[in-house]
């Protein structure tokens, strides 16, 4: 933990500084690439799309001895269909037939149930009509829609347009990526696929809105700081909760990987595990994507705002005389680059030196603000 | 550091940790209280883990009734399909409407998982029968009591407090027995009203445009199926009237079936629908089919309920065939009996001809006469449903998917724990409480909600419940990280945690926005199971307000007044030194602006 903690604290005080925001051309690039691949994916191979979305039968055996193979043909027989058959963790089977009518399913079933040994009833089945699926992704597809809005208005009153706006993009991408997992992997789209990426919706907003939460923090001060642009100030808020993103993905993911462990592992698939595979796919995009895409992504959208803009040109000529006159360092000119060594207002200037000398500020800016000595603190974190 | 200095610092909310705490305490106690009182320690589980049946049928569109599926058709197909279903003696089935267009029939296991499927599935069948012989829905112990009108004998009739009457003469008794709020003398009960034609004074909700009465005076020449003889019952269908007991629903379910799968030119014995009569039936004289429309109306002239109901031509010239033999016969067989699924819903007698529309009048509350009209209308089912999905769980399945999810839950709780407490120390204890109180407060408003609303936990519920538990720790975290940014900046840990608290409120606030909003559109978006995912979902991030507001920042104050704390312990997960704290230097920073979101 102290190393974790002392990194935090770092982080914190913008000592060790990520710079997320200045390499932003950076994320988009992989980002992009990523979606590409999944977008290929997607529209090449298609998703491979469960029982529940074609009609048909899923029949649970107990326990058997019947081999797979016996299985199969049984159920094609009596089917006339393609059948799958799944040995589970506890000797039962799982027989997975496609594209049947009610009338043959009930059929089906009796014959498998017949071969087994049971009765009729004894035989677990889920017997799904062929609009099932559809009236399903209809409605997910309809409350999605429903939620996107919502979310917007909601987060435009809460910060603002732009912020709105990039977390959008942001869940696009996680609901994108998830969905070219799937596609690529070639992974059962189910009902619970279905409630996973749903759930995906809140959760990696969740985590977009504590990180805008604090950049909005950070840089509600705009204006009255003349010392940081506002990337910098948006790219500190970002390092300042970088540890708890982590943290909170970490502790979300834990009970999701219980969920897929006990799902995959104990009852060899079905809702649990069908769940906890897309939430756990999800999470962990919703996790880059409020790091890595929505808070550059403001920065981007903010270029377009005048008061911001005017900061920013404030901000770098003030910079840029006092290097003059200090004849200290100089290449910090990109607008939104000098963020990293954020140290200013540090009294203690070893610990100043530190920063700049870390590798991870060895962002562009260099060290504009140390020898400033403008010593007040006001660009503090609350 | 201890209580001089607390007082002193003791604004707003840090100042008494130890109500909200108590506040809680008492919120889990009559929870839970109220729990052990209703009786229901355990939540209720839903056909996926205990076992059992669980049918969903979705409304099917019909070319020409465009319109068909609405709220109401669904309500009246529901409530028709409880009746069918539970009709078979069971009474646990539960049918409930889901979104606009589904209807799900839970059947716990135990009942006959077929024959409650058949019942489902079937169109029920309505129909206008002539009455041929009443009476008492008993068999008389002795066997003598064949024929139709006679006999005085008295049973006592079970499942009805009116007087016993006169077998034969059962509706007119009853008529006699009830004193009728209306003015006209020949309303009768419910069950056995009387049928008018509709005349021009009734001041009815829904006219007609075409004036059906006249219209179907005047064409009345097609006579189609000949009217069995009076005296014509087959013997086999006395004996089997005799023998009828209507009294249980389950016999009933019996009798009705057996009507329902009759030839519809037989001749029945059939039972009534509350089990206080029973009748011989002659066939079906005017199908449900050719029944157009029917309305439940308030007459404000007799201050009673009547329900109108609207023949196509067809039925009108039938139903004007039928009324006129029957009009002048003695009772009971100047009766019509309107039979839904083989059982007797009304029977009302009939004075006069009537063609066109008809209104039936008696003694209905205004739920009976709307009932009467919906069956009337929708003959059955309003709509047409189709099985969308039929799930059937053995116990045995539905107790592995009970253990599983558990140990899953279990699991990924244990490592939360874990975590919190190798990250946070000994932070993570208040973490970990009001984790705990969570659980408690999750399982014991489960467990209320079961009778309250239905609720039923399922395989999805359970991980909503799992997945939230990330939801909540991460309302701890925001907070504890927080609190170490504070203490970073070189505050003592007593000003950190009450400074820290308004933002990590603020974020709290808004990400359980976000988080709920999703969980409310997902349950109302939803299909099938994901309704109980985002159900609990849903709840869990209320609770987690609660829980944050109620305990973990309570219990975080009052822990901070423990020198262990206030002082960083370096196991209390707040020393400054390991979080890399600064030194104050150049004492106190000016005052910060407020935390206002501002546009910038």
């Amino acid at each position: 933990m102290s190393r974790f903690g002392e990194l935090g604290g770092k982080l914190n005080r913008g000592e060790v500084a990520i710079n997320f925001v200045k390499r932003r051309k950076l994320w988009y690039l992989i980002t992009a690439v990523m979606l590409v691949i999944s977008l290929g994916g997607l529209l090449g191979k298609g998703l491979y799309m469960g029982v529940e979305f074609q009609g048909g039968a899923v029949f649970t055996t107990p326990p058997t001895t019947i081999s797979v193979e016996e299985a199969r043909t049984e159920a094609q027989e009596s089917s006339g269909s393609d059948a799958r058959v799944q040995r589970l963790g506890n000797d039962s089977l799982r027989i997975t037939v496609t594209g049947l009518d009610s009338e043959t399913s009930n059929k089906t079933r009796e014959a498998l149930a017949g071969k087994l040994g049971l009765e009729t009833e004894q035989l677990d089945a889920e017997l799904v009509g062929p609009s099932w699926g559809e009236q399903m992704t209809q409605k997910a597809l309809t409350g999605m829609v429903i939620f996107l809005v919502l979310v917007t208005v909601y987060l435009s009153i809460a910060f603002e347009w732009r912020m709105a706006l990039a977390a959008l993009l942001a869940l696009l991408h996680d609901l994108l990526i998830t969905v070219g997992v799937y596609a690529l992997v070639g992974f059962e789209v189910t009902p619970g696929t279905v409630v996973g990426v749903l759930t995906i919706l809140g959760y990696s907003l969740y985590d977009t809105v504590v990180v805008f939460d604090k950049v909005n923090e950070n840089t509600s001060r705009l204006g009255k700081d003349t010392r940081f642009t506002f990337a910098e100030l948006a790219n500190r808020g970002l390092n300042a909760t970088v540890v708890r993103s982590v943290n909170t993905s970490i502790v979300a993911l834990l009970p999701v990987a219980a969920l897929l462990f006990i799902g995959a592992g104990l009852l060899g698939g079905g809702m649990l595990k069908d769940i906890a595979l897309s939430l756990f796919v999800g999470l962990a995009a919703g996790t880059y994507s409020s790091i890595m895409i929505a808070t550059p992504l403001v920065v981007d959208l903010k270029k377009t705002d005048a008061g911001a803009k005017a900061h920013d040109r404030r901000v770098l000529t003030k910079r840029a005389k006092a290097a003059k006159g200090q004849d200290v360092d100089q290449d910090d000119s990109e607008e939104t680059g000098g963020a990293t060594a954020l140290s200013d207002d540090n009294p203690d200037d070893s610990l100043t030196d530190d920063a700049d000398e870390a590798p991870a500020a060895a962002g562009a800016g260099g060290r504009t603000g140390r020898s400033q000595g403008r010593g007040r603190a006001a660009g503090r974190r609350r | 550091m201890a209580t001089p200095r607390r007082r002193r610092s003791s604004t707003g909310a840090q100042g008494r940790p130890l109500r909200p705490l108590l506040l809680a305490l008492t919120l889990i106690a009559v929870l839970t209280g109220g729990m052990f009182l209703s009786g229901a320690t355990t939540p209720r589980l839903g056909i996926d883990l205990a076992g059992g049946t669980s049918i969903t049928l979705t409304a099917k569109d019909q070319p020409g009734k465009g319109d068909a599926v609405n709220e109401a058709n669904m309500k009246t197909a529901a409530s028709i399909i409880d009746r069918r279903v539970n009709g078979l003696g069971v009474s646990e089935a539960e049918v409930t409407t889901q979104g606009d267009r589904n209807i799900v029939v839970n059947i716990p296991r135990g009942t006959n998982e077929k024959q409650a499927r058949e019942q489902v599935g079937t169109t029920a069948e309505l129909g206008f029968r002539k009455v041929l012989t009443a009476g008492d829905a008993t068999p008389p112990p002795g066997a003598g009591a064949g024929e139709q009108d006679t006999d005085g004998k008295k049973d006592d009739k079970p499942a009805d407090d009116k007087p016993a009457d006169d077998k034969a003469d059962k509706s007119d008794g009853k008529n006699d027995a009830e004193a009728s709020p209306s003015n006209e003398p020949s309303t009768q009960g419910a069950r056995a009203g009387a049928v008018n034609a509709k005349a021009n004074e009734t001041p009815s909700p829904s006219p007609s445009p075409t004036d059906g009465a006249d219209q179907g005076e005047k064409d009345e020449e097609t006579p189609s199926d000949q009217p069995p003889a009076e005296g014509g019952i087959p013997a086999d269908v006395i004996k089997r009237f005799e023998q009828l007991d209507c009294t249980t629903p389950a016999a009933r379910a019996k009798a009705n079936r057996m009507v329902a799968e009759s030839d519809p030119g037989e001749t029945v014995a059939a039972c009534d629908r509350e089990g206080v009569a029973k009748y011989v039936l002659g066939p079906i004289e005017v199908p449900g089919t050719d029944v157009d429309g029917a309305n439940a109306g308030f007459d404000p002239q007799r201050a009673i309920w009547v329900v109108s109901m609207e023949f196509s031509n067809a039925g009108s010239k039938k139903f004007a065939r039928v009324t006129d033999e029957i009009k002048s016969l003695a009772p009971p067989q100047n009766q019509f009996a309107i039979t839904l699924d083989g059982e007797v819903v009304s029977a009302p007698r009939v004075s006069q001809r009537i063609a066109g529309s008809a209104e039936i009048t008696g003694s209905f509350t205004q739920e009976e006469a709307q009932d009467l009209a919906n069956i009337l209308k929708f003959g059955a089912l309003p709509i047409s449903f189709e099985e969308a999905n039929v799930l059937t769980i053995s116990p045995t399945l539905g107790g592995e998917q009970l253990k599983a999810g558990l140990i899953a839950g279990a699991i990924g709780l244990a490592l939360v724990v874990a975590y919190l407490l190798f990250y946070y120390r000994a932070l993570g204890f208040v973490a970990i409480l009001s984790l705990a109180a969570m659980g408690g407060f999750t399982y014991v408003i489960m467990s209320l909600l079961g009778p309250a609303i239905g609720f039923a936990l399922s395989l999805p519920a359970i991980c909503g419940a799992i997945v939230a538990i990330g939801i909540t720790a991460d309302s701890f975290i925001v907070y504890f990280e927080r609190i170490r940014d504070e203490v970073r900046d070189g505050r003592s840990v007593r000003t950190a945690i009450e400074r820290a608290w308004p933002r990590a409120r603020h974020t709290i606030l808004i990400s359980d926005v976000v988080s709920f909003l999703a969980a409310v559109v997902l349950f109302f978006a939803a299909v099938g199971s994901v309704q109980g995912f985002a159900f609990v979902l849903g709840l869990t991030t209320l609770l987690d307000i609660v829980v944050v507001f109620l305990i973990t920042k309570p219990l975080t104050s009052l822990m901070v007044q423990r020198p262990f704390f206030a002082n960083g312990h370096r196991w209390s997960g707040l020393d400054a030194k390991r979080l890399g704290a600064q030194p104050p230097i150049r004492g106190r920073r000016r005052t910060p602006v407020t935390a206002e979101p501002k546009e910038a």
